[in-house]
């Protein structure tokens, strides 16, 4: 029971806020003690933990080409775009994203790194434009965070539950491979990736709706901070369409 | 045979540069920590070639590692003041290259797509044009180059090294969070050689449900959002959980759809996923990249929708698995 320790210490550092990092790193550490490793096997296992995950770390290399074309104005060049496409609101844009994410991972292209390659280039800027078109460009933070937070929210959410369909992917591949060997059973992998399509729907409804609201939510937080004269404008114009 | 260690090193250098370039930084009061911690990690991404090969020993890339994380926890990871794009900036830009500013940022999840869907399939002689299974990644690496090229030649830039300076202001925005998701594989690694799952799976066995269906079913679908919750990756839940509930009571014992009961079970795992700091690329990561002054509100966004979610698993595994 003594190495649960170290799942205790990662649950109280989160919760105290302190920073993840150092406490991810005190956690291993304790729990590599508590397991009886030596500190060989500590350093180790950081080691090759470290060297075995590279791969996620790998979207640094689009940051430059991202921040050079930021600087050029790609962040208000989606705005105008956004601005031209009059009835697309930062809710129909993310319900639209997700749809896209969710299908593509579906079709096998889950990996392309979302938060990085298209979020912050593309679908952030686009549907923050949106936010400020309706309210106005002086947008208080607390709804620029709403509008970061979901349209990172929809990129995960559409990727999580669109990936689970595709044959090849590497969770599918878990359960072939541990049930096959484990029970001896003969799993057919696209039979458990079809099993995935009912959560995919759920998923997609549940989510898509709740971005679908999150135009109503950001009117509520507009109002809140005194921005209601151009909510009530937009909101009549597009009750009268 | 194109090899990912190629843009693993690419990555390292990115990070030697940055790290170049802190040290130059006056605007940085932490110049010296900063540009340590970013050339450590650079070090280690090239040093990790060898570690992997079985060249070189590991702990020296474990030490490289909790260096990194002690000059986080004792404050010495700081950031210059590089500005961002001024609105000025913004707007001259876009008025200039209008919709042009797009070809970039759209060049990379093309040729992502080019090498992951077209060039996955081509050989050379006997071997892979690209390493097997890291298509994808060497899809993202070339895209990253050949969109820096298209930029570069496209905008003019007044400096060759604006690219690498405007990399750096991202990546200095991201500071610490850039080292969290292989920290945490790192981590799950750990929990695994000394024994948590086995105990986690200990206890689970200790709260079934004797004879009923429905407990079982919410038993191994929550426990598999909660284990992944706590481990980060619901990969590492899947084979505890279903060793302790999913194969001998749901499959065994109910006679459930193996497939379905699996497939359901990984997914009422990724409801978990959602919710958890622990899985720091998809929760923590995105928004350090979106500059978020709340770290943890991906998670915030996502957890009514986790919630409902992990019901309609419960629910659609009952209904469709028995």
């Amino acid at each position: 029971m003594l190495v649960l320790i170290g799942v205790l210490l990662v649950v109280l550092g989160f919760a105290l806020r302190l920073n993840p990092l150092v406490v991810v790193t005190v956690a291993g550490i304790v729990t590599g003690f508590l397991g009886h490793l030596s500190v060989t096997a500590i350093l180790n296992a950081f080691g090759n933990g470290f060297a075995s995950s590279r791969s996620v770390t790998l979207f640094v290399l689009v940051l430059p080409v991202i921040g050079l074309i930021e600087r050029f104005g790609l962040q208000e060049q989606g705005r105008r775009l956004i601005a031209r496409l009059d009835g697309l609101t930062t809710g129909r844009l993310l319900v639209i994203y997700q749809f896209i994410r969710q299908v593509s991972s579906a079709l096998g292209l889950a990996s392309i790194n979302g938060p990085a390659a298209l979020v912050r280039p593309l679908i952030y800027p686009m549907a923050e434009g949106a936010a400020e078109r309706r309210f106005g460009r002086a947008l208080p933070e607390p709804m620029r965070e709403k509008v970061k937070a979901f349209s990172a929210s929809a990129d995960t959410v559409g990727q999580f539950f669109g990936e689970d369909i595709f044959v090849a992917i590497g969770s599918i591949l878990l359960i072939t491979g541990f049930v096959d060997t484990t029970y001896h059973l003969k799993l057919d992998a696209l039979d458990v990736a079809l099993w995935a399509i009912p959560t995919a729907i759920c998923a997609y409804v549940i989510h898509g709706t709740r971005l679908y609201l999150l135009d109503r939510r950001l009117g509520r937080m507009a109002e809140a901070a005194g921005l209601s004269g151009r909510t009530d404008r937009a909101e009549a114009r597009e009750a009268g369409r | 045979m194109i090899k990912v260690e190629w843009f693993y090193w690419l990555c390292g250098a990115i990070f030697l540069a940055v790290a170049v370039l802190t040290l130059a930084d006056r605007t940085n009061a932490k110049r010296y920590g900063s540009a340590a911690f970013w050339g450590l990690l650079g070090a280690a991404f090239v040093y990790s070639t060898f570690a992997v090969h079985k060249t070189a020993p590991a702990w020296v890339l474990g030490l490289a590692v909790i260096a990194m994380a002690l000059l986080v926890a004792t404050g010495r990871l700081g950031r210059g003041t590089t500005p961002g794009p001024t609105r000025a900036e913004q707007e001259a830009g876009a008025d200039r290259f209008g919709n042009r500013l797009f070809v970039p940022a759209l060049t990379i999840p093309v040729v992502v797509i080019i090498f992951a869907v077209g060039l996955a399939k081509i050989h050379t002689g006997a071997e892979p044009l690209l390493e097997k299974s890291s298509e994808t990644l060497i899809g993202l690496g070339v895209a990253a180059i050949v969109a820096v090229l298209i930029g570069f030649v496209m905008l003019r830039p007044k400096s060759p090294l604006a690219p690498l300076n405007e990399g750096r202001r991202l990546l200095e925005a991201i500071g610490w969070a850039a080292v969290l998701p292989q920290m945490l594989a790192t981590l799950g690694q750990l929990f695994v050689a000394a024994g948590v799952g086995t105990q986690v799976g200990r206890i689970t066995e200790n709260v079934l449900p004797g004879n009923s269906l429905i407990g079982g079913v919410i038993v191994y679908c929550v426990g598999m959002a909660l284990f992944t919750i706590v481990m980060g990756n619901a990969f590492a839940a899947f084979p505890i959980m279903t060793a302790a509930i999913g194969y001998p009571v749901l499959v065994q014992h109910f006679h459930g759809d193996a497939a379905a009961v699996f497939a359901i079970g990984m997914l009422a795992g990724f409801c978990g996923t959602l919710c958890t700091p622990m899985a720091a690329n998809f929760n923590i990561v995105p928004a350090a990249l979106l500059e978020m002054k709340d770290k943890y509100g991906p998670i915030k966004a996502q957890i009514p929708t986790a919630i409902p979610l992990l019901a309609c698993n419960i629910i659609l595994m009952y209904a469709l698995a028995f």
